[in-house]
């Protein structure tokens, strides 16, 4: 740079006295926003000249044309239909799908294991907190792929062989071909099973909201949880036996190869959601630990004068304080599991990486392909960060 | 002071311009190899028999060796030559943009791959098909049995297809688990996540050697597909893909008239005319492909012919076993054929 | 309390003598007391405690039973590896790893070159350790040696080629990029009369000496003394580890400086690119974006680069937006007025930012910085689904050598790739936790 150890430069002039028109600051910053736009214009235009040449030389058509092609491959999960004689978009569909898969149920189980974590590591047990301890040090020191890869071969070599398998009642079965269970058949007149589950969650939520109120004003409690147990789960079941049982199950049978039927649960997914989930839960742990200790000492004390159980304690004063100061990066945290999804390539789970690898292989569209990829993840990001936000607005307590 | 700046500013002009103008100088393949001194080769990485690194990263293989082959042709040294390990994904554009100057990496020959991407395919130096592996203890004797089974397979090669076409065509079911290399592939195969392995035959055979307990497992009958395997080169330069084709072919023809390593030197004294022509003391075919007269006898005297490659990588007596069966010379049964060098 | 007349009043109601304090129940201090409060506090917690104890106890017995006491230490290949032929049960199989070695510290780089990676290591040290010490002395100059020469050096031994070359050809776009900077501010300085001749010299002399230095590449004079050039395929193992976890957090430095004062700007186009550029890269999986540079980038660019070259483009483009968010946090705790200071000071904007804010902000992520460092040592595993051999792809690809094949190898890898991972970061991160500590004695004051 043009900074001379003697300080002669008057790089950007110094004088005051009189200012040249480079001098001014919004000319400056005018020209500097010329340079950066000529700048970004020319890397784009001899990007996409190259792009143009280089396509055209190797014979790859430009374009999303491709996505209507029969892609011919097999995948080995698959949440929705699919036969190799669909299409490359059907394909990438599956993909983003069983990605979102993953995500969710990886998030849910991080959660639950990132707080017993956090709280373990603040146990007054000695022999607890250090086992919390060491989790962490340890999960968070090793890469994550090692351990992806180390789970899926551990699953693996825990596991039966297939004509081997571990059984529970004839209805669950483990083996190296993964976890089966029963599969739900729905047949006609299910509908209404699902209409009952939905009125049924918001009849619950009308409740407590209507308890949370009454509790407000009259000081009077009311059994909250098992009425919301009772309508979510009772309401389904009531219309399950009305409708005349309307639901039966496909069951694992023993075939020449695997289990026959029912639903399966690849180890590929087991073992990526339990590296991602322990991973992730090393995480959660200390952001949960460290948002407890930032609620001070006092407001324990405090919550111990009134008289509260320590487990009152905790979910009254201690949690929700705590959550301020959680959320934010723990909205971080599930947006890395859900991108740190992506290592499913590593074990050939055909989430939308591993399916989109395929489909990059058999046709050479790389631009559009990771066009796709980009897209797909940052819109994720941003649903969830739009909604962990609209949730930290909701929990944020109200400054006086 | 002017002057300063204008004088430099020409200088550098000068300067850039002139290293700009050395390097317009017009280039062809066989120029540029000889010119940087080694044949940049793509291979695979790390298939037994065909191209494998040791841990000191000597190369070895059926692959490796044809590679060696064009270096003593173009050097007379079987050792002026570097490998780049490629991977399924990046082989073909690793071959087009030029960082490899040739493709030994048992890629299978398709109308696709010769027209579309821009390549060609200078022989066939393994015939090939795809076949499946599976565990004796299964009782499996024909591939029609698999229906339901789950196959291991590598993304990204014609292997993935085609054993969805096989399994469709045969209305059989079967759970695909797909990997990205091919290491990954035969592990998860050994550790019980699949009841059948798929690739080439060839590649059957180099992988069954990894399996912890190789004596369990058999190769089915079934071949389902073609896979002629051979080298590649871009479109583009006429010359070089006559160098690479021809080195194959030289291989081929020393194993017809019986000229090899160990009778080189009497081979040399031979009053056979086609002996004469094929080894350069008569004719000049080799420098007619820019190369020299005694092409042949660089090839032969450091890498041998095409049996004694075979034989050394991938042959009856090696850990592959592999017999010629499609690979014999056509005179015994096979495929190979080489037009005559005349 | 003690009395004025306590001599002269033999009998007394109250005791003379301050009592020694009796000791504290058995069951409140020593081993049992500190036992009670922390392991057996109720029944719940004592349940805690004896499952959680048994726990521990039978992962870390697993570990160490796996990795000592069954393990075998010496042996030729799988043989002595195999349960059936050692007529017991074995563990972990150290003949395997001493075997490929190597392959896992040097990938294929070659056996007689090897010194130059032990040497480059060396070197490495010995600039490095001075610099993370606090109480070492000349900083400023083994900053410079470590970020300014040592690349270069690294550059030399690792790769090879002409030794001089790389030198000359930083030396001269240094001088070339001075002297352009000279010339332009001597042209302004024109404009508002305030130009000197000294700067004019200065700057064409640094534009000549650039210029000089590019024409001595050129013509190949300096291409003699050489080392032999090891291709970037040859290369793997920790090397291509530590090299790519290196080169991305020194990269990342200067992109994410430049992004995070460009988020920061002012000018709104700008701050509009920072922004884009910042939240696309974070907001997608580092895989995608080494897919990027590995597949896409050949497209965009006349020549393709080398596939090492790609992935660390892709790493620093990547690690420079995290890198800039971790910045922008420590300009954000400088306080205003350090701003106002540097202005009222007549300070320009890069010197405001170069003598006053930056030294202040970086000092303060010091710790962020060896953080993001930790995470792109893990996040280098991702290489090898690009095909380039790491400590994890070499332990991969040993898996699979038909001479080690056995039921133990995998583990055995497993066991010594993750005791190395876990020493680097565990070793990084207390030394976070470490400057973490001594910063913030320094600004509790």
């Amino acid at each position: 740079m043009a900074i001379m150890t003697d300080g002669t430069v008057p790089a950007r002039g110094t004088s005051a006295t009189k200012v040249a028109f480079f001098n001014d600051p919004k000319v400056r910053s005018l020209i500097f926003q010329g340079l950066a736009l000529a700048l970004l214009v020319f890397v784009i235009y001899s990007a996409v000249s190259n792009a143009v040449t280089n396509l055209s030389n190797q014979r790859i058509a430009a374009g999303f044309g491709f996505l209507d092609q029969t892609a011919g491959f097999g995948i080995s999960q698959t949440p929705i239909a699919w036969s190799e004689s669909m299409s490359y978009g059907r394909a990438f569909v599956i993909g983003l799908l069983n990605t979102l898969l993953v995500a969710v149920v990886g998030i849910f189980f991080a959660t639950i294991l990132g707080f017993i974590v956090g709280v373990s590591r603040l146990s007054p047990n000695w022999v607890i907190s250090k086992i919390a301890y060491w989790y962490v040090e340890i999960i968070r020191n090793l890469p994550l792929l090692f351990q992806i890869l180390f789970w899926y071969l551990a699953v693996l070599a825990a596991m039966p062989t297939p004509r081997n398998s571990y059984s529970l009642f004839g209805l669950f079965f483990a083996n190296q071909r993964g976890i089966t269970v029963p599969k739900p058949i729905f047949e006609a007149g299910s509908g209404a099973i699902g209409i009952a589950l939905i009125v049924g969650i918001i009849a619950a939520f009308a409740v407590r909201s209507w308890a949370r109120k009454r509790q407000a004003a009259t000081g009077q409690q009311f059994p909250v949880v098992s009425t919301m147990i009772g309508l979510i789960f009772g309401l389904p079941i009531l219309a399950y036996l009305a409708s005349g049982m309307p639901v039966s199950f496909d069951y694992a049978q023993q075939g020449r190869f695997n289990l026959a039927g029912g639903m399966t649960l690849i180890p590929e997914f087991v073992a990526l959601t339990l590296a991602l989930v322990a991973y992730t839960a090393a995480f959660i742990g200390e952001i949960v630990r460290a948002g407890i200790q930032a609620v001070s000492h006092g407001q324990t004390e405090a919550g111990r004068s009134l008289g509260l159980a320590e487990g009152r304690i905790l979910n009254l004063i201690v949690i929700p304080q705590a959550l301020r100061v959680i959320i934010p990066p723990l909205t971080s945290q599930y947006l890395n599991l859900a991108k740190n999804s992506s290592l499913a390539v590593g074990i050939g789970y055909p989430d939308m990486v591993s399916v989109g690898g395929t489909i990059l292989n058999q046709t050479g569209q790389a631009i559009e392909i990771i066009a796709m990829w980009m897209g797909c993840y940052l819109t994720i990001s941003i649903v969830t960060s739009i909604f962990m936000n609209w949730y930290n607005a909701r929990i944020a307590l109200v400054e006086r | 002071m002017k002057r300063i700046v204008s004088t430099l500013a020409l200088g550098a002009a000068l300067g850039l311009g002139a290293t700009a103008a050395l390097a317009q100088a017009p280039s062809t393949t066989l120029r540029n190899i000889q010119n940087k001194g080694f044949v940049q080769c793509g291979v695979s990485q790390g298939l037994a028999g065909f191209s494998q690194p040791d841990s000191a990263g000597n190369w070895t293989g059926l692959d490796v060796d044809f590679c060696r082959a064009l270096a003593a042709a173009i050097f007379n040294d079987p050792s002026k030559v570097r490998f780049s390990p490629l991977s399924a994904k990046d082989r073909f554009t690793a071959l087009q943009s030029g960082e490899v100057d040739v493709l030994s990496r048992n890629s299978t020959w398709t109308i696709q791959r010769d027209t579309s991407l821009g390549l060609n395919f200078a022989g066939i130096n393994y015939y090939d098909g795809q076949g499946f592996l599976v565990r004796k203890s299964l009782n499996v004797k024909s591939a029609r049995e698999l229906s339901g089974a789950s196959v291991c397979v590598q993304t990204g090669t014609t292997t993935e297809l085609n054993v969805a076409d096989f399994f469709r065509t045969n209305n059989l079911k079967f759970e695909p688990v797909v990997f990205a290399t091919a290491d990954e592939t035969i592990k998860a195969y050994d550790a019980g996540r699949c009841d059948v392995f798929t690739t080439d035959a060839s590649g059957l055979y180099a992988e069954r050697v990894k399996l912890a307990k190789p004596d369990d497992h058999m190769v089915l009958p079934e071949i389902i597909s073609k896979e002629p395997l051979g080298p590649v080169v871009r479109h583009g330069d006429d010359q070089w893909f006559d160098i690479v084709k021809w080195t194959h072919f030289a291989m081929i023809t020393a194993e017809e008239l019986n000229i090899s390593k160990a009778n080189l030197d009497q081979m040399l004294q031979s009053t056979n005319p086609e002996i004469r022509r094929t080894l350069g003391a008569e004719g000049n075919f080799g420098e007619a492909l820019g190369l020299s007269r005694d092409w042949v006898v660089r090839i032969v005297r450091h890498v041998g012919n095409y049996a004694e490659v075979f034989d050394r990588n991938v042959g009856p007596s090696t850990r592959l076993g592999i017999s010629r069966g499609l690979n014999a010379l056509w005179n015994k049964g096979g495929l190979q054929y080489a037009p005559p060098i005349r | 309390m003690t009395m004025p007349n306590a001599p002269t009043a033999p009998v007394s109601f109250t005791r003379g003598e301050i009592l020694q304090a009796a000791p504290p129940p058995a069951s409140l201090v020593g081993p049992i007391g500190w036992m009670r409060a922390n392991l057996f506090s109720s029944p719940l917690q004592a349940l805690l405690t004896v499952v959680g104890a048994y726990i521990a106890y039978k992962l870390v017995w697993t570990f160490v039973d796996f990795t000592i006491i069954r393990a075998v230490w010496t042996g030729a290949d799988r043989d002595a590896c195999l349960d059936e032929k050692v007529g017991r049960s074995v563990g972990a199989c150290w003949p395997f790893v001493w075997a490929k070695f190597g392959q896992f510290m040097y990938g294929f780089y070659p056996l007689d070159s090897r010194w130059r990676v032990d040497l480059t290591g060396i070197v490495a040290i010995v600039l490095l350790v001075p610099l993370l010490i606090p109480s070492v002395p000349h900083k400023a100059l083994n900053a410079v040696l470590f970020f300014g020469a040592f690349p270069i050096l690294a550059f030399n031994l690792l790769y090879g080629g002409s030794i001089i070359n790389p030198w000359l050809v930083v030396l001269g776009w240094i001088a070339i990029v001075a002297g352009i900077g000279l010339l332009v501010a001597y042209l302004m300085g024109r404009a508002d009369g305030s130009a000197s001749d000294a700067i004019l010299k200065y700057g064409a002399g640094a534009l000549a000496v650039g210029v000089a230095a590019m024409v001595l590449v050129r013509s190949g004079m300096f291409a003699a003394p050489a080392l032999p050039v090891v291709e970037t395929r040859q290369w793997g193992g920790l090397l291509v580890t530590l090299v790519v976890a290196t080169v991305g957090i020194v990269a990342a430095l200067p992109i994410g400086v430049a992004l995070a004062l460009g988020r920061r700007s002012k000018m709104p186009i700008i701050r509009f690119l920072s922004v884009a550029i910042i939240e696309l890269v974070r907001g997608v999986p580092l895989i995608t974006v080494l897919f990027f540079a590995t597949y896409m980038l050949p497209l965009f660019l006349e020549r393709s680069p080398d596939a090492m070259v790609r992935v660390l483009v892709g790493v620093s483009v990547f690690s420079g937006a995290y890198m800039a968010e971790t910045i922008r946090g420590g300009l954000q705790a400088i306080p205003k007025g350090q701003f106002e200071g540097a202005m009222a000071l007549g300070l320009n904007y890069p010197r405001m930012m170069g003598l006053i804010v930056m030294p202040q902000a970086l000092k303060l992520v010091i710790p962020g910085i060896v953080n993001a460092f930790i995470g792109l040592f893990k996040d280098t595993t991702l290489v090898s689904i690009v095909a380039i051999f790491d400590l994890l792809g070499g332990m991969r690809a040993g898996f699979t050598d038909p001479q080690w094949a056995s039921p133990v190898t995998l583990y055995t890898g497993f066991a010594f790739a993750g005791i190395i991972y876990f020493a680097f970061c565990y070793f990084m991160s207390r030394y976070s936790i470490f400057v973490e500590n001594r910063l913030n004695t320094g600004r509790r004051r």
